[in-house]
């Protein structure tokens, strides 16, 4: 029970050299431009906070909650500590993370660990405290809460997606396997993560509203990540069903498995970590699908925040 | 928790022990980079760098399956892979029908599975050789003479320190969670998931401010005791000629591997 690997870490081998390059180049732009930031801003003193800070995300991925049938509930950490830490400290402790779960323990790999990094740091900062600063100004709550809540699910969902486009672009899986099986997937952990990520920030928000301050969140990041974090959150609403609906996602295999005629009916089966639901969907019903998704999480924290706030007031 | 639950070091006299870290690590780098250049079904390749493996798993004193023993971990993710054996270009092997849905596996699909197989599983083996081989501050030290940004350096240097740290906390919160939540056998405890996540967050605030605040403590306990934004060590990481010619020896060697792969 001591450490459990989480569902994305791609391993090497999987991830072309194209697309592992490609990803190592974007994630040491944001690394670099954090690492610059951090020494001009702030003191010695962060980088001992951000150290235990990375401690902390890798000791808190071992707490867990049973869910059903024997399987349990992770958590993954990188938009609570984007919220709480600032998108750049962010980024700098998830790849401190993901270098020593790669190093240490070979969840995933060396080649690929740039583009590991992008999908559960960068983008979960990007997501995470872009969602979060649009109301992060707010007297309301629960409004903070519930754009916290949805910013974890969507970094999760979106993170999800990109790995299944980076295992699609280097040929090593179907698209219209490995995305819905992703997505699906991913659906459901990021609720989990929302719903933690929620009840985390609202225990801090009593305990040291300090930390929290809108002066304190502001001076970690400027409105240019709420433009970036809408403009991905979008990306990604967006390219899940525009992907699936591919025409070259839906050859030999689309047609074999005959998944147009049944539609949603294919029988599904859920692994412990990853499902092979082999889902066929049009474009517009997974347009909808993931709006109402998007509606139904929206309505879910703001309940959530509200019941929450309720038992605090 | 015992000391040793995060430490992969396994302590031993080899070659491989003594051999300066900035080389394992560079060699390591050069060794998934290698396989990762390998055409797809360029076998002999494949296997003559398993062969490299082997005489690394003997010059560890380790054993000689040491690495294939410990290597199933990356085994779940070749469910992902998996779908690589459908590719559309090529010659169907077989008609598989699995709860009614029809799958065909072709020749050009299986040789690509296989090839993503045999990479990660050669990748794998030698992260785990790596770590067994080197104490992990070792490690961190060989990359902050390898360029690698000192801050970054540093933060993970403490992420390790304070791991062992914080998983206790983690341990003694879980405690205290099952120990306050007393069930009656065959009757159904506690309330709903949203519930049980909702306790696991606040168990995650919890653990923050404990985090947030130990930090604190540190870094002026630190300070008193000189810290200027560096760690040292004691080790001297000089490289001599025994580890140029092994980093020299690899770098054939793998060049040897691609020339094979691309003749093959």
């Amino acid at each position: 029970m001591h450490y459990a690997p989480a569902p994305l870490h791609i391993p090497d081998g999987f991830l072309n050299l194209v697309t592992s390059l490609v990803f190592w180049a974007l994630t040491g732009l944001f690394v670099g431009i954090a690492l610059s930031r951090t020494n001009k801003a702030l003191g010695e003193k962060q980088v001992p906070l951000m150290g235990i800070m990375a401690a902390f995300i890798f000791a808190a991925q071992m707490l867990n909650f049973p869910v059903a049938g024997g399987t349990s509930g992770h958590f993954l950490g990188g938009a609570l500590a984007a919220i709480v830490l600032g998108p750049w400290a962010g980024i700098l402790v998830m790849t401190a993370v993901i270098a020593v779960q790669a190093l240490l323990f070979q969840d995933g790999g060396l080649l690929v660990m740039g583009a590991n990094i992008f999908n559960m740091g960068v983008l979960t900062a990007i997501i995470g405290f872009g969602l979060y600063r649009i109301v992060s100004a707010s007297a309301n709550k629960t409004l903070k809460l519930a754009a916290a809540g949805v910013a974890a699910w969507l970094s999760t969902v979106a993170a999800a997606l990109l790995t299944a486009l980076q295992l699609w672009l280097s040929g090593t899986s179907r698209l219209e396997i490995v995305l819905p099986a992703m997505l699906g997937v991913h659906l459901l952990i990021g609720i989990g993560e929302a719903l933690i990520t929620v009840a985390a920030l609202a225990f801090l928000m009593q305990t040291r509203p300090d930390l929290l301050e809108a002066e304190n969140v502001a001076a970690k990041g400027g409105t240019g990540w709420v433009i970036a974090g809408i403009l991905v959150s979008l990306v990604a609403v967006l390219l899940s069903p525009l992907a699936s609906a591919d025409p070259d996602g839906l050859e030999r295999v689309a047609e074999d498995l005959g998944f147009l005629d049944t539609g949603l009916d294919a029988p599904y089966q859920i692994l412990p970590d990853y499902t092979i639901p082999f889902l066929g969907e049009t474009a517009l019903s997974t347009i909808i699908a993931g709006l109402v998704g998007a509606f139904v999480v929206l309505g879910l924290m703001i309940l959530v925040g509200g019941l929450l706030k309720k038992r605090s007031a | 928790m015992h000391v040793n639950a995060f430490d992969r070091y396994y302590a031993t006299e080899s070659p491989l022990h003594r051999l300066d870290a900035r080389v394992k690590v560079l060699g390591l780098i050069a060794f998934v980079l290698s396989n990762a250049l390998l055409p797809d079904g360029a076998w002999a390749a494949f296997g003559l760098t398993w062969l490299l493996l082997l005489l690394a798993n003997l010059a560890s004193h380790l054993g000689p399956d040491f690495t294939f023993r410990r290597s199933f971990i990356a085994l779940p993710f070749m469910l992902v892979a998996l779908s690589a054996l459908f590719a559309p270009n090529g010659q169907p092997l077989a008609e598989w029908n699995l709860l009614g849905l029809s799958l065909t596996p072709t020749d050009t699909g299986l040789i690509r599975f296989g090839s993503i197989l045999l990479r990660t599983w050669l990748s794998v083996q030698a992260g785990i050789l790596l770590v067994a081989v080197t104490p992990f501050p070792d490690l961190i030290h060989a990359f902050e003479h390898l360029r690698v940004p000192a801050i970054l350096t540093t933060i993970i240097a403490f992420l390790y320190r304070y791991l062992f740290v914080l998983s206790d906390e983690v341990l003694r919160l879980l405690r205290a969670r099952d120990s306050r939540s007393a069930a009656i056998p065959g009757q159904k405890s506690g309330r709903s998931v949203f519930w049980r996540a909702q306790i696991t967050g606040h168990m995650a605030g919890q653990l923050f401010l404990r985090s947030y605040e130990r930090s604190d403590r540190i870094y002026h306990a630190m300070l008193a005791r000189g810290y200027t934004g560096h760690i040292r060590t004691l080790r001297a990481h000089v490289m001599r000629r025994r580890d140029w010619l092994s980093l020299v020896l690899l770098i054939a060697a793998l060049l040897v591997v691609q020339l094979i792969g691309r003749i093959g």
